[in-house]
């Protein structure tokens, strides 16, 4: 049978092909069928996850906690070194030197990734705002937010932390960071579905060895991830309780 | 920090709902929110803390290994009502999601407020401990909260 992949579309996209890579050498090391589809926007994918098309998700944080508490998925492993910041930027000229600087009306500049966003309506909290006192956008990626931000039609935007380093250096010098979040224990995972639960052993002895093995140690590179690390159901578990705080 | 700060330090005796007293210093200084920063913890079914992140040690002023086995009522203030953690452990224990927003006591007996979420943690359909997670509030939050907590110490 031949297994389905997918990957959190919050990735840049210069790793696109990286993950192409990435399921070509997977497939090799598991001697199994494995299809990748990519998506562009968040709400296309979750019910594409839904419609229970997937054996194998790259996932962001809080879809992590459907798919393991509603879909029976297990994380097997996580990029090492890696975890999922918001920041929330202003224009470089704009007079907010702070969050609490902002206020009610405030237009907000955001995207479709639930995480991002969650974070970054959490961080605004302490200057009294939320929903119903911001007048929120959702743009189709970062880099429209930032333009919203450098054109003056957003007060403030929220950034993942490591797409908002990968703005170019004219972007970012037009831009001043108010707020990054520093949570750590929050990150993407990979988890594998019920249907193809009898590979999670070999695919977490693959993974954890593959900066080991020549080919997959370029594939790592062009995924831009240093190694992967090992998770069990309780780290899993912790992450999503910690998640569950922050959603209301 | 809050204007009325005053810096002032007295000693107070604390009774805690186990029966538990202890003498301790209070400075009424706050130690400001940290930016960013979400402060974990976790405790068993009883509050004993089991996990606390680095955010939690440097913001409570005690170390890993002194906040670990630990009641999580060393963090009391005594400006904060019993009432209020009466509705939390009343909420959580149904299984629930807490919020709220609460005043801390530093080991060093200044002071520092959250906006706190506890959750139950269920693993396999059993509580195994609960999971509170604190991130900054609003400086019109916490004014409310030191007007109704001082109503209800009142009437305590
Ligand atoms: C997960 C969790 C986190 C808690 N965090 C705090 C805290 O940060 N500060 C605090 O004073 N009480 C906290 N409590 C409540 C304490 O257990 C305790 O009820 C409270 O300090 C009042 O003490 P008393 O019940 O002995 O009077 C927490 C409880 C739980 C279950």
């Amino acid at each position: 049978m031949t297994y389905n992949l997918t990957v959190s579309p919050d990735f840049a996209p210069d790793h696109i092909s990286g993950w192409y890579f990435f399921n070509t050498w997977l497939q090799r090391k598991l001697d199994v069928g494995i299809h990748l589809e990519l998506y562009d926007n968040f709400d296309t994918q979750r019910s594409d996850i839904r419609a229970d098309k997937f054996d194998l998700i790259y996932a962001n944080p809080y879809d992590a906690s459907m798919l393991v508490r509603e879909m029976g998925f297990q994380a097997v492993v996580r990029p090492a070194s890696k975890s999922d910041e918001t920041v929330i930027a202003v224009n470089a000229e704009s007079p907010f030197q702070t969050v609490e600087d902002l206020s009610s009306g405030c237009r907000v500049a955001t995207t479709d990734d639930p995480d991002v966003h969650t974070m970054g309506m959490i961080m605004l909290e302490s200057a009294d705002l939320d929903k119903n006192n911001t007048a929120i956008k959702e743009y189709s990626s970062y880099v429209v937010v930032a333009k919203n931000l450098l054109n003056g039609d957003a007060d403030a935007g929220f950034f993942l932390k490591d797409a908002y380093d990968e703005l170019s250096e004219l972007i970012r010098s037009k831009m001043r960071v108010l707020v990054s979040s520093q949570i750590s224990v929050v990150h993407h995972s990979l988890l594998v579905g019920p249907r193809m639960a009898e590979h999670i052993p070999a695919i977490q002895a693959a993974l954890l060895t593959m900066q080991e093995d020549e080919k997959g140690k370029g594939v790592l590179e062009s995924m831009d991830i240093d190694n992967w690390e090992p998770m069990d159901s309780e780290q899993t578990e912790f992450m999503i309780d910690l998640i569950d705080t922050l959603i209301d | 920090m809050s204007e009325q700060d005053t810096g002032e330090v007295s000693t107070v005796e604390i009774t805690y709902f186990d029966g538990t007293k202890r003498m301790t210093d209070i400075v009424d200084r706050e130690v400001p929110y940290p930016d960013g920063k979400l402060i974990v913890s976790r405790t068993d079914p009883q509050g004993f803390i089991t996990h606390a992140n680095q955010a939690f040690i440097d913001m409570s002023g005690y170390s890993e290994d002194e906040l670990i086995g630990t009641n999580h009522y060393i963090l009391r203030h005594p400006d904060m009502p019993a009432v209020a953690f009466k509705g939390l452990w009343d909420t959580i224990e149904q299984g629930t999601k807490w919020h709220g927003y609460v005043k801390n006591l530093r080991k060093d007996g200044a002071y520092y407020w959250v906006k706190a979420t506890v959750i139950p943690n269920i693993r396999n359909g059993k509580l195994v401990g609960y999971t509170s997670v604190r991130r900054k509030p609003s400086r019109s939050k916490i004014e409310e909260s030191e007007a109704l907590y001082k109503t209800l110490m009142a009437e305590e």
